[in-house]
């Protein structure tokens, strides 16, 4: 049995038994963070801190909302929004959260990209991010169904539409994840429970598994610099802080990062009071209708590029694209060939090719947004194959490079 | 022989936690499946003599919408051998019985009694008035219900002879 003296302190009591002294040491006054970073490291926290903003303002939407199909749009649009004491306040935390959480990470995501930080041990950072990625996006649509406006349903409609497959016609498939012929009461309860349970708690688990990917390898740096983080820390702990080209993550580094937070919470908070508008799409606020659809149905901005790879191809082709446009992203630190992990200005042909990407990306999700009419339809379809066609250069031009 | 017994205690775990495993999957699938009373809700009669010529009526079967389109003596006149096996007779009058669902995602048309015909707003597809597609993306024309003719009367979640013949000869899923 192990051995206990009398506390001295309340400190020296838990640290007996939690050994905190040894945690507190592990996770970050002797977790080692590089000094040569910029704000776009800081996206990490930033990201960590909006996740608590959801999960807050979510308990409290909790409390007063109703999975029913009779209820739901009343329980959100009268209940929480006008007789609930600061329940406005909840909802659009919530709302302008989920939006602004894929602005951030669609930062880090090609922040990433730009400076290589998915090579060189570095690739289960990546997957697990993606992983992230997925669960956040299956997050936000159990979410977007809860109000049960039109959007909600016809949203629900489509998405889960996709799951027959196209000429496979699994429409069995369909009606087993509805539990019904259609979206109704069977499907807002089971969409209900991803929403508050299932998903959180997935995402969470994720969220560990991302930490811990990035404790061996380390954060990245800004010249894709392989550190000795054992010498650098030494001289830290030495008292050279000058001369060591790290920083503890608390409290040198953490200090810096929530200066960023600092930053990013006014632009929050700004939006949440003064422009929530932008995350709550006026055809919402109509109840969902099953027998009318909406003039002009469109995904949330942070969909509409994945959207827009799907509609301009039929059917099948539109899933394949779908599908590859998915999970193609997961691939990254294998397709690209090249061993150098430096930022993309320095590595010729992938520097185009990353800012090529990057503008694909906003034109496909511009064109997701306007109805399908020409010439709209024409440049998303051409957007569309070049995403593809992207892809399908990646390993040929870092490989080139490789030999460069 | 004694990691025989270990390695058989490890087996007889194994299967156990295994045997539980699989029959909690099963139980799980079996609970996300359609509720009894949802899949037996499902019988809509309507009577046809109600409907006046290109006049579009949304009727609702299963919490879908099914378009009823009574077809005028040009439209009928119109018509090639593929329309014509998609028409449903009731009393000699002509009629289109479609699921109102566009069938590349599940939006629901609007239609148009001028250009006889129907837009898909989602993504653009279109139809004619038989429910045949003009456009793409949608990849096969409207798909028509389970449908008995009794009389003047249609039920719809009842498979009749028409119906039958409709399926095998593939003029609808």
């Amino acid at each position: 049995m192990a051995h206990f003296t009398k506390a001295t302190s309340v400190h020296d009591w838990l640290n007996q038994r939690l050994g905190i002294d040894t945690v507190r040491r592990v996770m970050a006054t002797e977790y080692w963070i590089p000094k040569n970073i910029n704000f776009l490291w800081a996206m990490g926290m930033v990201l960590a801190i909006t996740f608590a903003l959801l999960l807050v303002s979510g308990i409290f939407l909790l409390m007063y909302y109703q999975p029913n199909v009779n209820t739901a749009f009343d329980s959100v649009n009268y209940t929480i929004m006008r007789e609930v004491d600061f329940g406005w306040l909840w909802r659009h935390v919530h709302g302008v959260a989920a939006s602004v959480v894929f602005l951030v990470i669609y930062i880090h995501m090609f922040t990433g990209i730009y400076y290589g930080s998915y090579k060189k041990g570095r690739e289960l950072i990546w997957i697990s991010g993606m992983l992230l990625f997925v669960t956040f996006s299956a997050e936000a649509f159990s979410g977007y169904m809860l109000p049960w406006g039109q959007m909600s349903y016809w949203a629900g409609m489509v998405i889960t539409n996709l799951f027959s497959l196209g000429g496979l016609h699994a429409d069995g498939l369909v009606e087993w994840i509805r539990g019904d012929y259609v979206p109704a009461q069977a499907f807002l309860n089971r969409f209900f429970m991803l929403h508050v349970l299932l998903l959180p708690l997935a995402i969470m688990g994720v969220i560990g598994l991302h930490f811990g990917a990035l404790r061996i390898p380390h954060v990245n740096n800004q010249d894709g610099e392989e550190l000795d983080f054992e010498a650098e820390a030494a001289k830290y702990k030495a008292g050279d802080k000058k001369h060591s080209k790290v920083i503890a993550f608390a409290n040198d580094f953490m200090s810096k990062d929530m200066f960023v937070v600092g930053i990013f919470l006014i632009f929050f908070f700004y939006l949440v009071f003064f422009h929530y508008d932008f995350a709550m799409d006026p055809v919402n606020f109509d109840p969902a209708d099953g027998l009318k659809t909406p003039e002009h149905i469109y995904p949330e901005w942070y969909f509409l590029w994945s959207y827009e790879i799907l509609r301009p191809f039929s059917t099948n082709v539109g899933l394949m694209a779908f599908g590859f446009a998915q999970v193609i992203f997961f691939l990254l630190p294998f397709l690209d060939r090249s061993p150098n992990a430096v930022p993309a200005s320095r590595r010729g042909l992938f520097f185009i090719w990353f800012w090529a990407m990057l503008i694909d990306m906003i034109v496909l999700t511009s064109m997701g947004k306007v109805p399908p009419i020409e010439p709209y339809g024409s440049i998303g379809f051409y957007a569309a194959l070049t995403f593809i066609g992207l892809w399908i250069a990646l390993p040929i031009i870092t490989m080139l490079e490789k030999k460069a | 022989m004694k990691n025989g017994r270990r390695g058989f205690m490890g087996k007889a775990f194994g299967a156990v936690a295994g045997v539980g495993a699989v029959a909690s999957l099963y139980a799980m699938k079996k609970s996300w499946d359609p509720l009894p009373s949802v899949r037996s809700a499902g019988f809509t009669t309507l009577d046809m003599s109600a409907y006046k010529e290109n006049e579009l009526v949304v009727e609702k079967w299963r919490g879908k919408p099914i378009f009823v389109l009574k077809k005028t003596a040009e439209m009928i006149a119109k018509q090639n051998e593929a329309d014509k096996a998609r028409d449903v007779l009731v009393n000699g009058e002509h009629y289109m019985v479609c699921i109102g669902l566009c069938t590349h995602l599940g939006c629901i048309p609007g239609y148009d009694p001028k250009g006889e015909s129907f837009l898909c707003a989602c993504h653009g597809g279109m139809y004619d008035f038989t429910g045949m597609v003009t456009k793409a993306p949608p990849p096969r024309g409207l798909d028509i219900p389970p449908f008995k003719i009794d009389g003047n009367k249609l039920v719809l979640g009842e498979e009749g002879p028409e119906y039958k013949k409709m399926k095998e000869t593939g003029i609808t899923l």
